[in-house]
C-alpha cells in the first residue's frame, strides 16, 4: 500500500511540476510586464527597465524556455520564486497569505464534504421522503447559483439581518476588525468575519457531494450484500454502515480529488468578495498586474494543494477498497 | 396516439408479462415515454423555452433600450416606468438584463455544445486506439485537471481581452472538456470489443469512421446529456470570469458584467444585483432539471431516479 501510494504521489508531484511550468510559459507569453515601467512617467531609462526586467526574469528579449530554466534553478538551489512586479519576495507573500486562504478552504471543504456525505446517504436511505425532496432540490438550486452569487446574496441577507437586530452583529468585509485586542475578543471577530464565506462555500462543496454521495448509495443499497448482511441479523443501521457507507464512499475519494480544484476556484471567488487578501486575490490580482513571478508562484500554490488533496484522497480510496493495493 | 406509446405502460413494469404481437419500443420512443413522466423535464424545458423567447421578444416590446440613459430616474428601485430599477446613471436594468441574458446564451449554448465536441473527439479517439495514444491524452487530461481551468482562463484574459467575445467562447470550449472526455474515454473503451466493432475493423474500415459510424452513435445519448450540463458549466464559467474583469469586456454586456456592476450597490440597492442574478439563476436551474431528466431517461441505472 505504502508503495503504491507513493507511486501516485510521485506521478501527481511531476504533473504538478509540469503544470506550474505551463502556467509561467502562458504568463510569460502572453502578460506584459514592461508595459508598466515603459508607462512610467517620467519613464526611466532604457537600462534601467532592462535592469527590473532582467531581475523579475521578465526580459522579453530572453528566450522563454531560458527564463523557465532560470526560474525552476531559483526555485530549487535558492527556494525562491523570485519576487513580484511591486518588488516583495514572492515567497513570502504566500507565506503570509496561505493562512488566511486554508482556513477557509479547509474549514469548508471538511464540514462541506462531512455535510455533504451526510445528507446524501440520509436522501438515499429516506428516498423520496419530504426530507429528501428538499434536499435535493435545495441541492439543484445551489447548483444553478454561481459560487460568487451565493457570496454576495449572503452579504445581503447579513445585511437586512443587521437591520433588522439595529447593530452590527455579523461583519463580513475583510478577515478582521482593525483595533480589536485580547485573544478571545480577536478569536470571536475572526470567526464572525469567517461565518459566510465559510457558510458559502459549504453550501457549494455540499451541493455537489451530497448528489454524489446519494446516487452513489442507491446503487449500494439494492446490492446483494446488504441483503445477505442483513439476513444474517445485522441491524439495519449498522448493515447499512458497515457495508453501505463504506462501499459507497470509494467513488467519492476520487471524486473529492477531481471537485477539489473546482473549491479552489470558487474559494478565491469567495475571496475577492468578501476582501480577503488570501492566495486567491493574490493569484487574480497577478494577472491584472501582469506580474509573471505571482502568477506562477501562485499556481505552484494551487499546485501542491491539489497534488495533497490528490494523495490522500488515493490513500482513502487504498483504505476503503482493498483491491487496489496489490 | 401510437401503438407504441400505448404499449408503453406494459413494458415499463418490470413484472408485466411482455407483450409479443407489438413491435418492441424502439430507444428513443422510450426515452421520450419516459421523459413525458418527468415533471422535472417539463419545469426545465417550459422554462428555458420561456427565457430564450423573452431574452429575444422582450427587447422589442419595452420603451428603453440598454444603453439609453434616463436622466429624471437615476438610481431608481423597481417602478411601472422601469420594471427592475435603473442603475446609477440612469441606464434601465431590465432592458440591459435582456441584452446580458441573449448574451450569456449564445456564449454558452456555443461554448457547452463545443466542449462536448471535442469531448466526444478526443475521448473516443484515446478509449478506441488505446496504447501510446491513450496514455499521453490521459496525462494531457491529468495536467489540464491540475490547475482549474477557471485559473486558466483567467491567464488567458490577457489574450481574449482584445478580441472579441467569441475568442472567450472558444477558450470555454478549450478548458472544459476533460472530465467529459474522461467518460467518453471509459465508455469507449467498453465499445472497443464488442462484436459489431470488431467487425468493422476486420473489414478494414479506418479508424475515423469506426469512431463516426460506431462508436460515437453508441455513446451519443451520454453526449446530449454531457452537452446539457456542458451549457451550463459554460454559463457559470463565462459569468464568474465576466464578473471578475477577466470575461466580457464592455462594450459587451453578459450576466456576469453585469453583476459585477450591480455587486457595489449591492447591499443598498440589491435591484442592481438580485434581478439578474435572479435571472441567471432560474436559467441555470431550468437546463440543469433538464440534463438531470435526460440522464435517468437515457440511463435509468444512473440512480438518481429509482423506484
Amino acid at each position: 500500500m505504502t508503495l503504491y501510494v507513493l507511486r501516485r504521489f510521485l506521478n501527481y508531484a511531476v504533473l504538478s511540476l509540469l503544470a506550474t511550468c505551463l502556467a509561467y510559459v502562458l504568463g510569460s507569453a502572453l502578460l506584459r510586464p514592461q508595459d508598466r515601467f515603459y508607462g512610467m512617467n517620467p519613464r526611466p531609462p532604457e537600462e534601467s527597465i532592462i535592469a527590473s526586467l532582467d531581475a523579475l526574469g521578465a526580459n522579453p528579449d530572453v528566450p522563454i524556455i531560458v527564463r523557465l530554466w532560470n526560474w525552476l534553478v531559483n526555485l530549487f538551489t535558492r527556494f525562491s520564486l523570485g519576487t513580484t512586479i511591486g518588488g516583495q519576495d514572492v515567497m513570502s507573500e504566500i507565506a503570509v497569505r496561505a493562512g488566511t486562504s486554508l482556513r477557509l478552504l479547509l474549514i469548508g471543504s471538511i464540514l462541506g464534504a462531512i455535510l455533504g456525505v451526510l445528507i446524501g446517504v440520509l436522501g438515499a436511505v429516506r428516498q423520496y421522503r419530504a426530507s429528501d425532496q428538499i434536499t435535493t432540490y435545495s441541492s439543484y438550486l445551489i447548483f444553478a447559483t454561481p459560487t460568487f452569487v451565493v457570496g454576495v446574496l449572503l452579504m445581503i441577507g447579513a445585511t437586512s439581518f443587521n437591520n433588522v437586530l439595529g447593530t452590527q452583529v455579523i461583519r463580513f468585509t475583510g478577515e478582521y476588525t482593525a483595533g480589536i485586542d485580547g485573544f478571545w475578543p480577536m478569536l470571536a471577530d475572526r470567526a464572525v468575519h469567517l461565518l459566510l464565506p465559510t457558510i458559502a462555500l459549504v453550501l457549494v462543496s455540499a451541493a455537489s457531494f451530497s448528489r454524489y454521495q446519494r446516487s452513489m448509495m442507491l446503487d449500494v443499497l439494492g446490492a446483494d450484500y446488504i441483503r445477505t448482511a442483513r439476513a444474517k441479523g445485522l441491524p439495519r443501521t449498522k448493515a447499512l454502515f458497515r457495508h453501505g457507507v463504506r462501499i459507497a464512499l470509494i467513488p467519492m475519494s476520487t471524486f473529492f480529488a477531481y471537485s477539489f480544484g473546482t473549491l479552489i476556484a470558487g474559494s478565491a471567488m469567495l475571496e475577492i468578495v468578501f476582501s480577503w487578501r488570501g492566495m486567491g486575490q493574490f493569484q487574480l490580482q497577478a494577472v491584472t498586474q501582469q506580474d509573471i513571478n505571482a502568477v506562477a508562484g501562485s499556481t505552484l500554490f494551487v499546485a501542491i494543494l491539489v497534488l495533497i488533496s490528490s494523495t490522500l484522497s488515493e490513500i482513502l480510496y487504498a483504505t476503503l477498497d482493498p483491491r487496489v493495493r496489490s | 396516439m401510437t401503438m407504441q406509446e400505448e404499449a408503453l405502460d406494459g413494458t415499463l413494469v418490470a413484472t408485466s408479462p411482455v407483450t409479443r404481437e407489438r413491435k418492441p419500443l424502439s430507444r428513443g420512443a422510450l426515452v421520450r415515454a419516459r421523459l413525458k413522466k418527468m415533471p422535472r423535464f417539463w419545469v426545465g424545458a417550459g422554462i428555458l423555452v420561456f427565457i430564450v423567447l423573452w431574452a429575444f421578444i422582450g427587447p422589442l416590446l419595452y420603451p428603453y433600450d440598454a444603453t439609453q440613459r434616463d436622466f429624471l430616474n437615476v438610481g431608481l428601485g423597481p417602478t411601472q416606468l422601469h420594471w427592475f430599477g435603473t442603475n446609477g446613471i440612469g441606464q434601465d436594468i431590465y432592458a440591459q438584463t435582456l441584452v446580458g441574458l441573449q448574451k450569456s446564451l449564445i456564449i454558452g449554448a456555443l461554448a457547452g455544445v463545443g466542449a462536448t465536441l471535442i469531448a466526444a473527439a478526443v475521448g473516443s479517439l484515446a478509449g478506441y486506439v488505446g496504447g501510446k495514444v491513450d496514455a499521453v491524452i490521459g496525462w494531457v487530461i491529468h495536467l489540464l485537471l491540475v490547475i482549474p481551468s477557471f485559473f486558466i482562463l483567467v491567464l488567458l484574459s490577457p489574450l481574449t481581452r482584445g478580441l472579441s467575445w467569441l475568442a472567450l467562447t472558444f477558450f470555454l470550449a478549450v478548458f472544459s472538456w476533460m472530465i467529459l472526455a474522461q467518460v467518453v474515454r471509459n465508455q469507449t473503451r467498453s465499445l472497443r470489443n464488442r462484436d459489431f466493432v470488431r467487425a468493422a475493423r476486420y473489414m478494414g474500415m479506418p479508424t475515423r469512421k469506426i469512431l463516426a459510424k460506431h462508436i460515437i452513435p453508441n455513446i451519443a445519448s451520454l453526449l446530449i446529456i454531457d452537452a446539457t450540463l456542458g451549457i451550463v458549466a459554460a454559463i457559470m464559467a463565462e459569468t464568474s470570469l465576466s464578473y471578475f474583469g477577466f470575461g466580457v469586456q464592455a462594450p459587451d454586456v453578459s450576466l456576469g458584467t453585469l453583476l459585477s456592476a450591480g455587486t457595489s450597490a449591492a447591499v443598498t440597492r440589491p435591484w442592481l444585483f438580485v434581478y439578474p442574478a435572479g435571472v441567471l439563476i432560474v436559467l441555470l436551474l431550468a437546463i440543469s432539471l433538464i440534463g438531470d431528466a435526460l440522464r435517468d431517461a437515457i440511463d435509468p441505472t444512473s440512480g438518481a431516479n429509482r423506484d
